[in-house]
């Protein structure tokens, strides 16, 4: 295949995945907020806005007041927000499109359908009322194009491309939430056990969409190490980081299959899965989170740019 | 079954003058009258969702808004008989062997200008004549791989050609999903009515162009690719839906290089030649080096590749002069230079306006012509008399005098109708015809059909999708 | 006469070259007037990716830069026979038609100083060309002086004439214009020439050939006021020096070392021509 459409559909699915775990996001922020008096609602929004890097782009503007109504829009459909989920999924499309060739009908007319149904959704202002089905409206898509591609491709190089992007993607969104959020899973922090707290780690799992599953495999007992190693080092969790790389091994094994080769991509995602399984949360947090999620963040960007290299994304 | 009379007495495809059903479309109109009413219309509706999902749509230049847009599909197929599909193939295969014959000639020795048929001043000035082609032969001896020609009919055995797109024709895919979208719509009237396959199109055209590979191709299949703009250029839709249906790969000239001696894209496994490239970007953009300087469409080197024997260009470059409107109207002497036949397939009558008697006409009856550019096309910079203002006339009059050999110009037509589904029945609308035509070493391919472009507008003469045409799904009936 | 020739140009280029092509029309073809005994290219920075004649008859190398390389060498070496035929090249060969020699380029295209520079011509130019072309010639050295640097690869006829001044490649353009403004076919030929007493030359040598019935095409070489003889080997012919360019350096992509304004692309010519002893 053309390094170009290896490029387009690594995108393509990086894009959606991005696009649906910022629905996540703003979903969890919202919630969060409705449960706050003003000023900590505020202070969610703003923290939604750093989590995403747009923290400096909403300021510009709309200067440092931050309120949930400007921050979804901006989030979601600010024309001046060349990062805002429409112009994601824009790009989505745009990507689908250039490698319209190497996608089968049925991942096309999913792509397509999403950006057809969330423009005409987002032409207008987004109000509180309409959030709820907007964000739904964003992951049903992405679900669908999932589907779509799960059922139809052929398992070939393409398909691991498109998996080896969203893993990557998913992985970095995981980890930015964690890095946002992390003081709040401090044990030092955690000593206080005020309700207040409760709600806090509940909201970094929602995030993510993993409230349920945590619940389900703790009985609900909360308590910040127990998040914290799920997602990162639960296996059995789609967000987790651990699962990822599962995810990347196994992708880019089977491309390494296919070409009869393997690149230094291998080799820095076999580092990091190593890495990854040899880490205890105890030595996560002796070592401290954010310095943690850091150094993972850099891999996994280091792993993204050794690919493209790799297959010759671009000349 | 309603029908609006034509505002000037055209020749009604469907009817009869007396209101009966014409033979070719008997089977169509009674599988038509046992339809519930609103059917078609709600069939239209669905069409319409369909295209746009699938994203079959083209852009406009200059549309500020529309960056892609619909052409409208009328579900009410085009017919013609196979007696009558007999007589264009006849006529199609013999005017596509003249224009290889001309472009290999035009590019050699230039026997039809020693020989006075065509003007020397024709070539000397136009600039679609390709210097760097001269002396060089393509392999398999092809200049056009793919030509589409268009047809109008005036009567029941009145086809002209009007036009001859002999450099990138488009227009194949709707062709193509036309057909897919009225089986998809109406599966029962292919039961009842015996309509000659076009799906296998995108499959003869890659036999076609993989026969055509280069000197340098050594193994057992080409490798073809089908070089693409980018996804902004109108027809994207096509090159993308061609080489999916190929099975070849969609390359930009970003993917491409000169690479040991061939031109070679760059894959996720390294850089692999290319044996044959069906280009769809203009030859003005197909290689920096020999041509626009400036282009990022093409890629530079690739002439000397071919010249080398490293590749296969289809359609070759420079083919545009065999198709420019001036050359067009000495089509009848090519055909018979070439061929030592008559013409089957008339020119529709076109005057010369480099030539002073046929501007002074022209000039005295600007209002019942059509004034084309000679080297303009989609219908852009032209006049159509009968239907513009007489200050819009006298502004054309002043162009056309201060560069008469700038312009041709033809009879309005009487073009042919079909009758098109309207809220209100079926309303005839002016029709032509674009027959898709391969060409290999192995000989002249032309799948049977083509594109029906329909003007949409009660009255109208122009079909072109850029201004408000549409399309049909074109049927030859089985014998 | 025997020639020996040695040619080499070499590009010194601002930083490594990521990617590049170069189109050489380095290689003399036997002909009247000239018989190649031995030639070769070799690069040094560049590998050969094809050859092949183009529409004027020339042999054309095109060479890709070997990415990373820092500077390219491209050296032409060889042993051509030469005869004295009076500037005349003879009949019009290939398949491009004469009318296009007579059509202007943008290097060549006529303004005020070529109408100055030819009239009065009009009426000789239909029936005697070839003395026309001598008297063209001679207005041509008067009014563009032979004069090294005042003019680069990309002046035109038009801004020599005006400038007075100019070098061969100049000169030819002139020539050239001027003889297609009178409805002459004209050509550029690049090429070499002899200098006595000079062994080494700062670059190749450029003239023009004019289409006379009956001889067909015959040089003139306004910078030494002669028509070539056995001194003169021709290399590439085309419309202008665009199409006969001997090294035509193309799409050349470097990754500048710093972007300062001072670090351009350097070229350098190593050029010797001498006579040898006949075997």
């Amino acid at each position: 295949m053309l390094g170009r459409s290896a490029n387009g559909i690594f995108w393509l699915f990086r894009y959606l995945e991005r696009a649906e775990n910022t629905a996540r996001l703003i979903e969890a922020g919202f919630r969060m907020a409705l449960t706050r008096d003003s000023g900590a609602a505020s202070e969610e929004w703003r923290s939604v806005l750093v989590t995403l890097g747009l923290h400096a782009a909403f300021a510009a503007r709309h200067g440092e007041d931050v309120t949930g109504a400007q921050v979804f829009n901006f989030v979601l459909r600010d024309r001046d927000n060349p990062a805002s989920v429409l112009a994601m999924i824009e790009m989505a499309r745009t990507n689908a499109r250039m490698v319209r060739t190497g996608i089968t009908r049925e991942v096309w007319e999913a792509v397509n359908e999403s950006w057809m149904k969330l423009k005409d959704m987002l032409a207008r202002p987004v109000t509180e009322a309409r959030l709820r089905d907007v964000l739904d409206a964003v992951r049903r898509q992405a679900t669908q194009v999932r589907g779509a591609m799960e059922g139809t491709m052929l398992r070939n190089d393409i398909y691991y491309f498109a998996r080896i992007g969203t893993a990557v993607e998913r992985a970095d969104n995981t980890a930015r939430i964690l890095d946002v959020k992390y003081y709040v899973l401090l044990p030092s922090l955690s000593a206080v056990g005020s309700s207040l707290d409760n709600v806090q780690w509940d909201n970094v799992l929602r995030a993510v969409a993993g409230e349920r599953a945590y619940r389900w495999l703790n009985a609900g007992q909360m308590d910040p190490r127990g998040i914290a190693r799920f997602l990162i080092l639960d296996e059995r969790f789609p967000r987790a980081l651990a699962f990822c790389y599962d995810e990347l091994s196994t992708n880019m094994a089977l491309l390494a299959r296919e070409y009869g080769f393997e690149t230094e991509a291998h080799a820095i995602q076999r580092q990091g899965q190593e890495w990854l399984a040899r880490l205890t949360i105890e030595a996560i947090f002796e070592q401290g989170l954010h310095q943690f999620i850091g150094e993972f963040l850099a891999c996994n960007h280091r792993l993204a740019q050794q690919i493209q290299r790799d297959y010759r994304f671009v000349e | 079954m309603t029908s609006e009379l034509p505002a000037e007495p055209s020749y009604d495809e469907m009817l009869e003058p007396d209101g009966t059903v014409r033979p070719a479309y008997e089977g169509y109109r009674r599988w038509l009258e046992a339809q519930p009413a609103g059917h078609l219309r709600r069939k239209g509706v669905e069409a319409e969702a369909f295209f746009r999902r699938t994203g079959i749509t083209f852009n406009v230049y200059g549309a500020a808004d529309a960056e892609e847009r619909l052409i409208p599909f009328d579900p009410v197929p085009r017919i013609i008989t196979a007696t009558q599909w007999r007589k264009l193939s006849r006529g199609i295969d013999q005017r596509v062997r003249a224009i290889n014959a001309f472009l290999h000639d035009l590019y050699h020795r230039q026997e039809i200008v020693r020989a006075g048929r065509v003007p020397e001043r024709l070539l000397r000035d136009n600039a679609a004549y390709l210097p760097q082609m001269a002396g060089f032969t393509p392999p398999g001896g092809v200049y056009t791989h793919i030509v589409g020609i268009d047809l109008v009919r005036t009567g029941e055995d009145d086809f002209m050609v009007l036009e001859d797109n002999a450099r990138t024709p488009s227009g194949v895919s709707y062709m193509l999903e036309n057909r897919e979208t009225m089986m998809a719509m109406f599966p029962e009237l292919f039961t009842r009515v015996r309509v000659r396959e076009v799906s296998d199109y995108p499959r003869r055209l890659a036999r076609s162009l993989a026969a055509c590979a280069p000197a340098a191709f050594a193994g057992d299949k080409p490798t073809v690719a089908v070089l693409t703009p980018g996804i902004y250029n109108s027809a994207y839709f096509e090159h993308a839906f061609l080489a999916d249906q190929m099975g070849a790969e969609l390359v930009e000239g970003s993917d491409l290089k000169v690479e040991g001696g061939r031109v070679a894209m760059r894959t996720t496994r390294g850089w692999q030649p290319v044996d044959v490239i069906y280009r769809r970007v203009d030859d003005d953009f197909l290689d920096p080096l020999s041509f626009n300087p400036s282009s990022v469409l093409g890629v530079a080197g690739i002439m000397d590749v071919y010249r080398a024997g490293g590749i296969t260009i289809a359609n070759a470059p420079g083919t545009g002069i065999s198709d420019d409107k001036a050359i067009y109207s000495f089509m009848p002497e090519i055909v018979e230079f070439y061929t030592g036949e008559k013409p089957i397939l008339p020119n529709v009558p076109t005057w010369r306006c480099s030539e002073p008697d046929a501007l002074a006409y022209v000039l005295d009856n600007l209002a019942d012509l059509v004034v084309k550019e000679v080297h303009g096309s989609g219908g852009y910079g032209m006049l159509i008399g009968p239907t513009s203002s007489k200050r819009e006339i006298a502004a054309f009059s002043a162009k056309l005098r201060a560069r008469p050999d700038n312009y041709i110009a033809q009879p309005t037509l009487s073009l042919s109708t079909v009758p098109i589904f309207t809220r209100a029945g079926l309303a005839p609308r002016h029709v032509d015809l674009r027959p898709f035509v391969l060409v290999s070493p192995h000989g002249i391919d032309i799948t049977p059909g083509g594109l029906t472009r329909v003007a949409l507008k009660k009255g109208s003469l122009v079909v072109n999708s850029s201004q408000g045409g549409g399309t049909k799904d074109s049927w030859v009936l089985d014998d | 006469m025997r020639l020996s020739i040695d040619h080499a140009t070499t590009y010194q280029f601002a930083g490594p070259v990521r990617q590049g092509l170069q189109r050489l029309r380095l290689t003399p073809a036997t002909a009247r007037g000239q018989t190649v005994i031995a030639w070769d290219i070799a690069c040094d920075g560049a590998v050969v990716e094809v050859g092949f004649d183009d529409e004027y008859g020339n042999r054309v190398t095109l060479v890709s830069l070997t990415p990373g390389a820092e500077a390219v060498t491209i050296r032409a070496q060889g042993l051509v026979e030469t005869r004295d035929e009076a500037g005349v090249t003879g009949r019009h060969a290939g398949y491009l038609p004469l009318w296009h020699f007579a059509r202007e380029t943008a290097l060549t295209a006529p303004g005020v100083g070529v109408g100055a520079l030819i009239a009065g011509l009009a009426e000789g130019a239909a029936h005697d060309r070839l003395a026309t072309l001598h008297v063209l010639s001679d207005r041509v050295a008067a009014a563009v002086t032979y004069a090294p640097g005042h003019t680069d690869v990309a002046t035109t006829a038009e801004a020599a004439l005006s400038a007075g001044r100019g070098v061969c490649q100049d000169q030819a353009h002139v020539l050239i214009a001027a003889a297609r403004a009178l409805g002459i076919p004209a050509r550029y030929v690049s090429g070499y020439l002899l200098i006595d007493g000079r062994e080494t030359q700062e670059a190749g040598h450029g003239w023009a050939e004019g289409h006379v019935d009956g001889l067909g095409w015959v040089g003139f070489d306004v910078a030494n006021a002669i028509c070539p003889d056995d001194r003169y080997v021709r290399l590439a012919v085309g419309r202008d020096y665009l199409d006969a360019a001997p090294v035509k350096g193309l799409t050349t992509a470097v990754s500048p070392k710093d972007r300062t304004a001072a670090a351009r692309d350097r070229m350098a010519i190593a050029l010797s021509v001498t006579a040898v002893s006949g075997a």
